[in-house]
């Protein structure tokens, strides 16, 4: 679907969006330049409106703790001069529209504030963990997908229609299982396993040089990819069956188009828009997996540093974190759709939903 | 409900995943009242395990082990909490989404897409942040994150359901959304939200643990299963295992009942896997006596057999088809029409045995492996629904030309050539631009046409179409079915016409071949096929009949017509 539809009849729900609806006339002949402008814009305001939001939920943190803020801020131990302090820091003494506008303001001249804890401006510790968090995130995603569509897939095809019930069985056993164990349980059974026992990997490597660096990330990537790995090629597996059943099949079997044309070119694009549509969720779901990996491996990320923030009410450096990693999410999100557009144009128009 | 139950039992992921729930739930309830003070006793520290503390004793002297379970029940407690917030409000989003006029969806399903970007833990995280950590905050906090993916996967489902024919229809005959929500819409996503419930349990189940066990979550003095986690931690690190195994074990079991539980629940709503008992065998070609080559027909059948375990479907059919004839299948459906050309193009469904004494076309024997090029060029098919029979996700050309590309070993541009001849040939308007479009642009008409003329790319002998016009409506029905003749005329190809719209098939085919619950009762000239000179009652009965031949025939008046009386008649 390339635009609002001008044969919408008002005040009923809209026709099919992707579906068998006839359709003549030259609107149809369009060049195929249109959804990606549509959809480049519409994603461009969602990103924006997305940035916005991050921008109202991390001022709120600080406006919604219970009782006065500064108070809960500067602890239970603390003299009214600290609280005076914080309440000046917080700029808590002005009125809450006045104190937003300066927040955005701020933001937007890339001043997150100075933490608390650290007496270090907030984007200046964002920017030392960042590379910690960017790394496990973007290169487990990565794995899932490379790992997880041609497993998924491979089993679909070898259990369709009922065949090879003890691989379904298996395979249903194995990824239930390791699906079933929290990543940071299994970050704590690969630690168990490679660093303390057979000491394979460092567990805390001690300096981040590059070598030892590449290292120290294969433990925590391999503790976030195994779970999304099960629950994506579970979701193939399903697909690949849905899929296989589609009386598209029955025709490039007509057709008799070999094995590998029939499943990697007929089937691979319908399995990936579904895929990747929840996929997308999996992914974004990563993130937070990652937040809670590096304080198992005590790896300087965003996540750790979240929690460390919130454990010590460091109000500017949970603002600033909840803003960046919630642009990192949107962005991999918008990433997701970018690739689902270029295997199925018609998922541009509108919303994935309408896939 | 009863059916449905008796094929649960049937599936050992299921009936495990309950059973290893229900013991944790009878821990989650028996633990606490029995455990609680022994839990709560200390002992020496950092004990190694013993006969009397199995899992050892951690940092301050309690029993690992008893921990573990009287931890149960508040993990327990809280999950199911965080879930219910989850699923209920989710359902009620992602439903109420769909109901909204275009435009308010729209903007719905952005705000929740916004949502859904926006990391569950990390919106937790915000909602720790703001009321503290405590376990009733990250139940809260974990319960509101989930809402917009939930939201989302069933606005997807909702998505899916509401073009099926009958939304659509309740919604055409005025009936309010509301009604249409929870008369026709919920039942029909019943089954995978319940496995998506399943799924968020386990994963609430996760994320809860996980907080506490990064301490933002439950707050001493008491503890769950991820307190329990972090606090095993230190020693984890510190070489002693043994402290993490209680909780962990436990939490993995309960996830897994879950994962399980939600697995078995969509095998057994799945109609394909359930009839999985049914068994598959390979062809069954029994070596029986071949009968002699009939030399004026192409296609040669003779006592063609199809069974699904031991029902027989097809039921010793015979018939031929003359090179360039065109030869009507009809019957109603379930007649067996379909299966027998299906087992001729060697496409019969999976479950399926084929038997014969005799499959050929022209000299080559269907009973035996062919190789896909050849049965290329022997048969092509022309399918029911044009909706469905093209690759919704790739561009019509890629898909016309891959058929050349395959069997006739042309590259792509000289396939393009050819095929946009052959689109010419066959009448569909600009066949250049078609070939750029997705099968979703183009009419079923024009799909359908596209269809004969990739039927005809690998110049076959033979084109079984199936229904070719059902779809279709009635005046582009005419044109299609004067491509086939053309087709048939020009290029003398013989066709096997399957319709159960008998004016269809007299108008179009030299020759009808009458079916009826598997077995052939009449083979017959289209001319002669009139109520006066058609021999068999059940094919006299399908002429009365016409054009509304959906009905049951049994139930016309004055043809109580049975197959046991039938056999009388038949050609023998």
């Amino acid at each position: 679907m390339t635009s609002p539809d001008a044969t919408e009849i008002p005040g009923l729900p809209p026709p099919a969006s992707a579906g068998d609806r006839p359709t003549t006339g030259p609107r149809r002949l369009r060049q195929p330049s249109s959804p990606w402008l549509g959809f480049a814009l519409r994603r461009l305001t969602g990103l924006v409106t997305i940035f916005l939001a991050l921008l109202v939920v991390s001022f709120l943190i600080v406006q919604l703790i219970p009782g006065d803020p500064a108070a809960g801020i500067a602890g239970a131990n603390a003299d009214p001069a600290d609280i005076a302090r914080v309440r000046h820091e917080l700029r808590l003494d002005r009125p809450v529209w006045e104190r937003f506008v300066d927040y955005v303001g701020d933001v937007f001249s890339g001043h997150l504030g100075t933490s608390f804890k650290y007496r270090q401006p907030v984007e200046t510790i964002i920017f030392n963990r960042l590379p910690f968090t960017a790394t496990i995130a973007l290169a487990g995603i990565v794995i899932v997908l490379l790992v997880s569509i041609p497993l998924g897939m491979i089993v679909g095809v070898l259990t369709r229609g009922g065949r090879r019930t003890w691989l379904d069985t298996t395979f249903g056993v194995v990824t239930g299982f390791l699906d079933a164990v929290p990543g940071y349980i299994m970050a704590s059974f690969l630690v168990v396993t490679f660093a303390v026992g057979i000491g394979a990997v460092p567990l805390y490597p001690p300096a981040y040089t590059p070598r030892f660096a590449a290292q120290s990330f294969v433990l925590p990537i391999a503790s976030i990819v195994i779970g999304p790995i099960c629950t994506v090629s579970r979701v193939v597996r399903r697909e690949t069956a849905v899929v296989l059943d589609n009386d598209y099949m029955r025709t490039a079997h007509g057709w008799r188009l070999p094995a590998h044309k029939r499943y990697v070119k007929w089937a691979l694009p319908n399995l990936l828009t579904t895929t990747l549509t929840l996929s997308g969720l999996i992914l974004t779901g990563m993130i937070g997996g990652a937040i809670i990996i590096e304080s198992v491996f005590a790896l300087p990320g965003l996540g750790s540093g979240i929690i460390k923030a919130i454990l010590d009410r460091d109000y500017p450096v949970i603002q600033g974190m909840v803003i960046v990693i919630g642009m990192i999410a949107a962005i991999v999100n918008l990433l997701v759709d970018v690739l689902l557009g270029l295997i199925d144009q018609r998922t541009l128009g509108g919303s994935h939903v309408s896939a | 409900m009863s059916p449905r139950s008796r094929r649960h039992h049937g599936n050992p992921g299921l009936v495990l995943g309950l059973a290893l729930l229900g013991i944790v739930v009878l821990i989650a309830v028996l633990a606490p009242v029995f455990f609680t003070g022994e839990a709560d006793a200390l002992g020496s520290r950092f004990a190694q395990p013993s006969s009397g503390h199995p899992l050892g004793t951690d940092a301050a002297g309690h029993d690992v082990l008893l921990r573990g379970l009287v931890a149960t029940r508040l993990t327990l407690v809280m999950t199911v909490g965080a879930t219910a917030i989850a699923v209920a409000l989710g359902i009620l989003l992602g439903t109420g989404v769909w109901l909204m006029g275009p435009r308010a969806r729209e903007v719905c399903l952005r705000v929740i897409d916004a949502m859904v970007a926006f990391p569950g833990l990390l919106l937790a995280l915000v909602v720790a942040a703001v009321l503290g950590a405590g376990g009733s905050s990250v139940v809260i906090a974990i319960g509101v994150a989930g809402i917009p993916y939930f939201a989302r996967l069933t606005a997807n489902l909702a998505a899916k359901v509401s073009q099926r024919e009958y939304v659509r229809t309740a919604r055409l005959l005025g009936v309010s959304h509301p009604r249409i929500a929870i008369r026709h819409m919920l039942p029909n996503m019943a089954e995978p939200l319940l496995v998506l419930s399943a799924s968020t349990f386990a994963s609430t189940l996760t994320a809860l643990s996980a907080l506490s066990f990064v301490g933002i979550g439950v707050q001493s003095p008491s503890y769950d299963w991820g307190k329990l986690l972090s606090e095993a931690l230190p020693s984890l690190l510190a070489g002693r295992p043994f402290q993490m195994v209680g909780p962990a074990a436990l939490v993995i079991v309960t996830g897994l009942a879950a994962i399980l539980i939600g697995d078995g629940l969509a095998a057994a709503a799945n109609p394909r896997t359930a009839r999985r008992a049914a068994g598959r065998r390979g062809a069954r070609d029994t070596e029986r006596d071949t009968p002699v080559p009939r030399d004026e027909y192409l296609v040669d059948v003779q006592d063609l057999w199809i069974h699904s375990g031991d029902k027989p479907l097809v039921k010793g059919v015979s018939f031929g088809i003359r090179p360039g004839e065109i030869v009507g299948v009809v019957g109603e459906s379930g007649s067996g029409k379909t299966l027998t050309a299906m087992s001729l193009a060697r496409l019969l469904p999976d479950g399926l045995t084929l038997s014969s004494s005799r499959m050929a076309i022209g000299d080559l024997d269907l009973r035996w492996p062919v190789p896909p090029g050849l049965m290329a060029e022997t048969v092509s098919l022309v399918y029911q629904d044009p909706g469905s029979t093209f690759n919704p996700a790739l561009a019509l050309g890629t898909q016309l030309t891959e058929v050349l590309r395959t069997h006739k070993h042309i590259g792509a541009r000289a396939a393009r050539r050819r095929m946009v001849e052959a689109l010419q040939a066959v009448h569909l308007t600009h066949p250049e631009r078609r070939m750029k479009q997705y099968p979703h642009e183009l009419s079923g008409g024009m799909r359908q046409r596209a269809m004969i003329a990739t039927a005809l790319a690998t110049e076959p002998r033979l084109i079984i179409a199936d229904e070719p016009t059902t779809a279709l409506d009635v005046t582009v029905q005419a044109e299609i079915l004067r491509e086939l003749e053309r087709v048939n005329d020009r290029l003398g190809t013989s066709i096997m016409f399957i319709s159960h719209d008998i004016g269809v098939v007299r108008a179009l085919c030299h020759r009808v071949v009458v079916m009826y619950r598997g077995e052939v009762v009449e083979e017959i000239d289209a001319a002669d096929l009139t109520v006066e000179s058609a021999r068999h009652p059940y094919t006299r009965a399908l002429l009365a009949a016409t054009p509304d031949i959906d009905r049951p025939v049994e139930t016309l008046p004055g043809m109580a017509w049975t197959p046991e009386a039938a056999k009388e008649h038949s050609h023998g």
